[in-house]
């Protein structure tokens, strides 16, 4: 189709091209083997608002998206080697690894896709991130690790990989649902100078271009996500933090409770697309 | 040396906008059925001015949501917005204004931002560092940036 343009414009800009070649209709299977759901029926909490949800592969161009059908393609791999050794590396004053207590990082398969969940324990929403700092401070005597810094990013993007093709299947009701209503009222506040809402970009103007940017629906099916824009692995909370600084608005932090319970309900706008990460966007 | 005092100070005026007497504030605008008929400023607006606010990314950047055939050199245009060739002939100078001041005045609850206005936001930050607002809230532009948009607008003809 598009690819002698495309390669035509990517010769001169590389970014801003990529935008305009996206081909919205490919379908996505990774390593000749594992096929992703990229584009399905929207979840029944979304239907007076949208008919299909799409993961953000979609709107990238078709060298972006290549490069996510391949491992030995995808930059975000590298992390999840990164992760592999984390997982096998034994730390803190209980000297325990997290494979002494799962085994094979596969064991974890479908872990990822029901994430953010409610604790029992902890009687709160746990991210997996959280969830892996509850076993570094309890299970391992270890310390837990900042927010969407690379080790945790790495292990994450080590659990996405196991869990890849299966369905995303947060819980919305039920003891959670009281964050996923927090995070509901938070995507549809319009912040900032410019006030805009998540919903304003994502949902209003999903297939637009803002400037040189294509914009997507904003899932999060694919985090964490390699940004050819910054080379490196990014996690959920950071892209929410980018995103909310562009409307000119004060942010909240990576770990707060409002990005929390954000990440809560922009997951479950993704119910029935497939676990993607590690992915590559620009 | 006298001539470059009173450029400086023109700019300086055209630049803070409250500094001028006949600068009407943010708060102060008067609207009719969203248009605003008085000039922002008294001071005829630049079409030429209002073209560079309109595409500059850290002035308007009115090309993010809108694409004009005038503007083609300038690299990516949006289309959140409609496309504004010929919003000279569609509007009159007042709506226009009106539609700068604070387009949700025209359109009910429009994704485009509201350009001279200084309250009512939620968590206000301090321009693009994420971080939280403190002191005097500068409108998006300035009094007679505007007035040289509306005049870049009305040379938008069919
Ligand atoms: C001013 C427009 C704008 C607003 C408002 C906005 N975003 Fe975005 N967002 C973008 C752009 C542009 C991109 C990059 C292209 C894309 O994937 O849409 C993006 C990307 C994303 C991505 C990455 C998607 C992927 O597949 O990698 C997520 C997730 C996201 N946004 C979530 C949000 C959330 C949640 C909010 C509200 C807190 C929000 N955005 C508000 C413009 C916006
Ligand atoms: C974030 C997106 C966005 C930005 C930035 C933006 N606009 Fe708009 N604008 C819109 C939308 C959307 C509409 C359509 C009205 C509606 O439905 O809200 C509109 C409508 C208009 C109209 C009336 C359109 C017509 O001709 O019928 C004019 C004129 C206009 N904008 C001018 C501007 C100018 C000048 C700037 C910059 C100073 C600007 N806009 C910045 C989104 C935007």
């Amino acid at each position: 189709m598009k690819k002698g343009i495309a390669a035509l414009v990517a010769a001169s800009t590389i970014f801003g091209a990529a935008a305009a070649t996206a081909d919205e209709s490919a379908e996505l299977t990774i390593n000749g083997e594992i096929d992703i759901v990229t584009k399905t029926a929207a979840p029944a909490h979304l239907s007076d608002v949208l008919d299909e949800v799409m993961s953000g592969w979609r709107f990238r161009s078709d060298q972006t998206q290549e490069m996510q059908m391949d491992d030995f393609d995808n930059p975000g791999m590298l992390g999840v080697e990164a992760g592999i050794e984390i997982w096998n590396t034994v730390d803190g004053s209980k000297g325990k690894s997290c494979a002494d207590c799962h085994g094979e990082p596969e064991e974890m398969a479908g872990v990822k896709a029901v994430y953010p969940k409610w604790n029992d324990q902890a009687e709160t929403v746990h991210t997996l991130q959280m969830a892996v700092n509850n076993c570094r401070e309890n299970a391992m005597g270890a310390e837990p690790w900042k927010y969407d810094a690379s080790d945790a990013i790495n292990i994450e993007a080590l659990l996405a990989s196991v869990s890849r093709g299966m369905p995303v299947n947060v819980a919305i009701d039920g003891p959670a649902e009281a964050m996923w209503e927090l995070g509901k009222e938070l995507y549809y506040t319009r912040t900032g100078q410019l006030e805009l809402s998540c919903a304003n970009c994502h949902e209003d103007n999903y297939g637009n271009m803002i400037r040189a940017d294509h914009l997507s629906q904003g899932q999060i099916n694919g985090f964490p996500t390699y940004r050819l824009k910054n080379a490196k692995l990014n996690g959920v909370h950071s892209r929410f933090k980018g995103c909310v600084r562009d409307t000119r608005a004060h942010t909240y932090s990576p770990g707060s409770e409002e990005f929390i319970a954000l990440e809560l309900y922009v997951a479950s706008r993704g119910n029935g697309l497939s676990v993607e990460g590690p992915s590559v966007r620009n | 040396m006298k001539r470059t005092t009173i450029s400086l100070c023109t700019l300086l005026i055209a630049g803070l906008g409250a500094a001028n007497a006949e600068t009407v504030a943010p708060t102060a605008v008067a609207f009719e059925e969203g248009a605003v008929a008085q000039s922002l400023t008294g001071v005829a607006g630049d079409p030429a001015a209002g073209a560079t606010v309109v595409s500059t990314k850290s002035q308007g950047n009115c090309v993010a949501c809108h694409e004009i055939t005038d503007l083609a050199d300038v690299p990516f245009h949006g289309e959140v917005g409609p496309m504004l060739d010929g919003a000279g002939d569609r509007w009159s100078e007042a709506e226009l204004r009106g539609i700068l001041v604070d387009a949700k005045m025209t359109f009910d609850e429009s994704v485009m931002p509201s350009f001279y206005k200084t309250e009512g936001f939620i968590r206000l930050g301090k321009a693009y560092t994420g971080k939280a607002h403190e002191g005097d809230v500068e409108p998006l532009l300035t009094a007679q940036q505007i007035e040289d948009v509306v005049a870049y607008l009305m040379t938008l003809k069919d």
